[in-house]
């Protein structure tokens, strides 16, 4: 019988999110499979965590070693090598975590690799079939994998639905004994934390945000206009803060800052998920991009086909005459 | 400090409105254009400038077809000292593994302190970095938007994680790293920094040079693969405002105003 595993990340005592997503997932892939959360860590912040997960989980492992105290994706793969049996499918959230540790324990555990996976279309016999994106999620594409020898995948936060917390009275085993070597050639040393820029994009009510579309330094102006004609601020996507355009600190994303606006104006910007996932509490969203195809029509709640550059010194022009 | 750089070529996402062929298996490749991938001239950029502080060299290296040749010379052009094509029909059909596969026997037969990748490529994969790093037992980081070079045993590192917050690590030489966007300003390379590198000879190796089992690489040691391309069913979707710019402004104006934008 398959055995699935989902790898639970947790912050300050925390589970992400997607410890609520994995059994869903996990139920498209095989229903009759055994689903078990892994937590790893140090001390009181590892229990507290596996006493939330056998709530919703019928089997948690946990391995609690002062190695593990902060999730070094090198060491934590060491332990899971040793920990999850032959043949297993492993889900790991598809974050900058996930993104470290899975392809090497999929080498480690002679599995297939999968990647960013945001649906599950069932197995047959040892076939997974699965869905996910392309070219920054311009394109759709099925996928298989040949999972005799079991599976390393990530899957997408957010793609899956999640479960209503729960009380499944699940067992919690501590298999600290099994996490073997857990010395490493990385050794973390400590966390950064992100400039504060001189403005705070989480505050306003309205964003007019830029992407790419831009196309040049000098056009941010527009930009600006508009956003004062609306009592707005200027926000971006990754590209304009990697050209030193804009400050990080007026980034949208997983890897910027997260807003809950009214209004989201995306300008040009091609709706990748990394920048959607910034954009949290489910504001209006107006798209305009000049390709009828891109990816943010998919989810804006209004979308206009239309050259930025032309179209936002009108929309100005049109609101101060209001 | 001896560098490899991984590269791929791609097609450019900027330059290109995506169409299925008609068999539906496969993009319409025809018209597109490709280039390097984004993520890989920022780690060509890095490359290039740890050479110039420490001394060393930097070689470019693309499992691909001829084509892919361009995207070496590119690269060679922005100050790579050497380029290596890795090429043969028994590659074809390679998933990440098999990819992997081929660049871990190629880094084997040089003698590198340092690899890198870019963070993810085309398909949103982010794997190749890391499963080359397990297959040598190299230690690895992911992400990395800042390197500092302490000796020639070990480095620093900056990975970016969520909320644009930076995890900095010590790894011990040689290892593998995938790099970031924005973790520098990668040179613009003109037509004659291209006309400078187009007589450079770049080794084509296949998978006898490499000494690979044919069998362990390509379609037939793929574990995953890509079935087809197919259009999402979108739902709902956007709706879309249309009719003369000026027409479109008035309607898009009532929209906000409901909404709370004005
Ligand atoms: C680990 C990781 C974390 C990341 N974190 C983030 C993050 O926090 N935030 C983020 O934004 N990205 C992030 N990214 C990058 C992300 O994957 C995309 O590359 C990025 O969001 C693309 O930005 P874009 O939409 O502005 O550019 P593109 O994808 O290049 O899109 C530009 C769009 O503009 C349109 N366009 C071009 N010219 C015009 C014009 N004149 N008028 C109208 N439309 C025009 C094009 O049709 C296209 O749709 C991350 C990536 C990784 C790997
Ligand atoms: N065919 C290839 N040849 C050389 N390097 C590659 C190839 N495919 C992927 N890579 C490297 O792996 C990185 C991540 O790509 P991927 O794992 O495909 O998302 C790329 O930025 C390249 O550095």
């Amino acid at each position: 019988m398959t055995q699935i595993f989902a790898y639970v990340p947790f912050n300050n005592g925390q589970a992400e999110d997607v410890a609520l997503e994995f059994p869903e997932a996990a139920k498209k892939i095989d229903a009759s499979a055994t689903l078990t959360a892994i937590v790893t860590g140090s001390g009181a912040d590892l229990d507290s965590v596996a006493g939330e997960m056998s709530k919703i989980y019928g089997q948690v492992i946990k391995v609690d070693n002062e190695a593990l105290a902060y999730p070094n994706a090198e060491v934590v793969r060491k332990a899971l090598v040793n920990i999850v049996p032959e043949g297993s499918i492993v889900l790991v959230p598809h974050t900058t975590f996930g993104m470290d540790i899975a392809p090497g324990l999929s080498v480690k555990m002679d599995a297939a690799y999968a990647a960013d996976i945001i649906d599950f279309q069932g197995a047959e016999g040892t076939t997974l079939k699965m869905i996910r994106q392309e070219l920054g999620g311009a394109v759709s594409t099925h996928v298989t994998a040949d999972i005799s020898a079991g599976a390393v995948i990530t899957v997408r936060p957010g793609a899956f639905a999640p479960v209503d917390g729960g009380s499944a009275g699940g067992t919690i085993t501590d298999k600290s004994g099994d996490a073997g070597d857990l010395s490493s050639k990385r050794q973390f040393l400590e966390v950064v934390a992100a400039e504060i820029g001189d403005v705070d994009i989480t505050k306003s009510d309205v964003l007019v945000s830029i992407g790419r579309g831009i196309e040049d330094e000098e056009n941010i102006e527009v930009a600006q206009e508009l956003a004062e004609a609306m009592n707005a601020v200027v926000s971006c996507s990754r590209p304009i803060v990697d050209a030193k355009w804009l400050e990080k600190s007026r980034q949208v994303g997983t890897s910027g800052q997260t807003v809950k606006p009214k209004v989201y104006m995306a300008m040009g910007i091609s709706g990748s998920f990394q920048h959607l996932g910034g954009v949290k509490g489910n504001p209006f969203i107006v798209a305009v991009n000049k390709n009828p195809k891109a990816p943010i029509f998919q989810v804006a709640d209004v979308g206009i086909v239309e050259d930025i550059l032309e179209f936002m010194p009108e929309l100005t022009e049109a609101i101060s005459d209001l | 400090m001896e560098i490899l750089v991984c590269v791929k070529r791609v097609p450019d996402t900027a330059e290109n409105e995506f169409e299925l062929n008609g068999a539906g298996n496969d993009l319409d490749r025809d018209d597109l254009v490709y280039s390097v991938n984004e993520w890989d001239n920022y780690a060509v950029e890095e490359a290039i400038q740890m050479v110039d502080n420490v001394g060393g060299s930097v070689t470019v290296v693309t499992v691909g077809d001829d084509e892919s040749e361009e995207v070496l010379r590119r690269e060679m052009a922005m100050g790579a000292n050497n380029g290596v094509l890795l090429s043969d029909d028994a590659f074809e059909g390679s998933d990440g593994n098999g990819i992997a596969s081929i660049l871990k026997a190629e880094i084997e037969k040089g003698n590198y302190d340092l690899i890198l990748t870019g963070a993810q490529a085309d398909e949103g994969a982010g794997q190749v970095g890391g499963m080359v790093a397990a297959m040598l037992d190299y230690p690895y980081a992911s992400l990395v938007n800042k390197i500092d070079i302490i000796d020639d045993k070990k480095i620093n590192v900056g990975r970016e994680i969520e909320g644009g917050n930076q995890e900095m690590n010590e790894l011990q030489l040689p290892c593998v790293l995938s790099i970031q966007t924005g973790i520098n300003e990668p040179r613009y390379v003109g037509i004659r920094g291209i006309r400078k590198v187009a007589k450079v000879d770049i080794p084509v190796k296949g998978s006898a040079d490499l000494g690979l089992d044919a069998d362990s690489v390509g379609a037939a040691g793929a574990k995953t693969r890509r079935v087809d391309y197919f259009v999402p069913d979108m739902g709902e979707g956007a709706e879309m405002l249309e009719g003369s710019t000026d027409e479109i402004i008035g309607k898009l104006i009532e929209k906000l105003k409901a909404k709370g934008g004005l």
